[in-house]
């Protein structure tokens, strides 16, 4: 049967590896062609870049970046960041990628979503969905935008199920509030995300420990589990946290 | 024209970045030419047919390009690899949007039910299937191992994406099959092809044993 994944995220600015803590406070976490190979020779299901500063100048960087990584690395590469038309989706899967992630151009112009579906298909088309729990609203868990910085006044489930209407063929669910925090992902915020919607789901921000991976799956339904800081500085390999998931009765590729 | 080792055919549906670099790291000393020209398409020495999208958008523009005819005969011909679409396109027909395929092989393309997938602890299973499942291998009338699946055991896990699955109407063809929840094709072979569901370009180490044998194989 399909195993649950493991997905290493880098996320890239001025072409280092770096990781915060709530979105801001970035720290050097190192080379990511180095990087890339480390996760895959460790048995990680699969790799995702994330431009985070996803200005013009980085772009050209982050091209060069995936295109090495492309040549020497065999397992599915998923790149976010800064994707505003079906143009720069092009870009990236010609530059090696498998996948691309869309955030805030799929809330400022979702039909964008749907352009770059039905052209790539869905298969590589994935919509990145930044949420943070609020008191405010009908709701409970609100989408935003620019890195984590706007409000957008949607409700994250609802939004999730439009998105799939549009053609996304997977969810990558962060949750802000747990972003960098190592206090476990937000599992009632993915499950009920992963029972509106058919497609795969990605649960990330906040995994801290082993026991939260396998939280994310058995709680939050998610398909498959993104995570940085517990692999970047070495906590914990990939392989590790695969046999301690394992252990706990998650099907994985090991 | 120059001599092409294995052609890899362009379409124009995505990328196949992804299988022309996989087919130079392990065939370093080959050339591997990703192309929409018919005439180098039956001058190569070994085809792949990859594929990604829709099924009825990746026919259309097969046709459009003039490249069904040329593609046939490489199946028919000479060693040939199917990907994904590519393996769906070889069958007669497929659910996605009621398209006619090249009809090489007798059979449906069909759509997992969504609705009714359920694992052993009874959460749903997504669709789009996607990730690693392992490949079992099937043995032929002769009870030998396919010389593609040489150096992978059966039940090694290979990368998936696809919410389409051919059933064949001649199980003979069968030579893996994986479940999601049921079973399912994900391997044929005859004579000259070898035609997969899965991704053998983005599933590591055992991907690239998969075209190290296709790029070697004399059927």
């Amino acid at each position: 049967m399909l195993a649950k994944r493991i997905i290493p995220c880098l996320d890239v600015t001025a072409g280092r590896v770096v990781k915060g803590i709530n979105f801001l406070e970035l720290r050097d976490a190192g080379d990511p062609v180095e990087i890339a190979k480390r996760y895959d020779e460790q048995g990680a299901d699969e790799l995702t870049f994330l431009d985070i500063t996803a200005s013009s100048d980085n772009r050209g960087l982050l091209l060069h970046i995936i295109e090495e990584v492309a040549a020497q690395v065999f397992i599915p590469l998923t790149v976010g960041g800064g994707v505003r038309e079906v143009e720069d989706v092009r870009r990236l899967l010609n530059a090696g990628a498998d996948k691309v992630s869309i955030n805030t151009t799929a809330v400022l112009n979702p039909k964008m979503v749907q352009d770059a579906a039905a052209r790539f298909g869905s298969q590589c088309i994935v919509v990145a969905i930044d949420a943070k729990k609020v008191e405010n609203q009908p709701f409970e868990w609100e989408v935003f935008t620019h890195g984590g910085r706007k409000a957008t006044g949607l409700d994250a489930v609802k939004w999730a199920e439009h998105m799939v209407s549009l053609g996304a063929g997977e969810l990558l669910i962060t949750s802000m509030d747990r972003d960098g925090t190592k206090i476990g992902f937000n599992n009632p915020l993915n499950r009920a995300i992963s029972n509106a919607v058919d497609v795969p789901i990605i649960a990330s921000g906040g995994a801290g420990s082993l026991q939260h991976l396998v939280d994310g799956i058995k709680l939050g339904g998610a398909d498959a589990v993104l995570a940085a800081s517990i692999f970047h500085y070495g906590e914990y390999t990939i392989q590790e946290a695969k046999e301690f998931m394992q252990k706990n009765g998650i099907e994985m590729r090991l | 024209m120059r001599k092409i080792d294995i052609a890899v055919v362009d379409y124009g549906m995505g990328n196949l970045r992804s299988v022309s670099k996989a087919l130079e790291h392990v065939a370093p000393a080959k050339s591997v030419l990703v192309t929409n020209c018919p005439d180098e398409i039956a001058n190569a020495e070994r085809v792949v047919f990859p594929g990604q999208g829709a099924m009825p958008d990746c026919i259309r523009e097969l046709d459009a390009r003039g490249l069904r005819e040329s593609v046939l005969f490489a199946a028919h011909n000479k060693p040939f690899m199917g990907i994904c679409i590519g393996l769906q396109m070889l069958f007669e027909h497929s659910e996605e949007g009621d398209a006619a395929g090249l009809g090489l092989f007798e059979g449906q393309v069909k759509r997992f039910a969504a609705a009714d997938m359920h694992d052993e602890h009874g959460e749903k299973l997504k669709v789009p299937h996607m990730g690693w499942n392992q490949v079992y291998q099937v043995n032929d009338s002769k009870n030998a191992t396919h010389a593609l699946w040489q150096g992978i055991e059966s039940g090694t896990r290979f990368y998936y994406v696809h919410s389409y699955y051919v059933a064949p109407a001649d199980e003979a063809v069968v030579t893996g099959y994986s479940c999601y929840p049921n079973q399912f094709t994900s391997a044929i072979a005859q004579n000259n092809l070898f035609a997969v569901q899965f991704h053998p370009e983005k599933s590591a180490t055992a991907g690239l044993q998969l075209l190290h044998n296709f790029v070697n194989w004399q059927p």
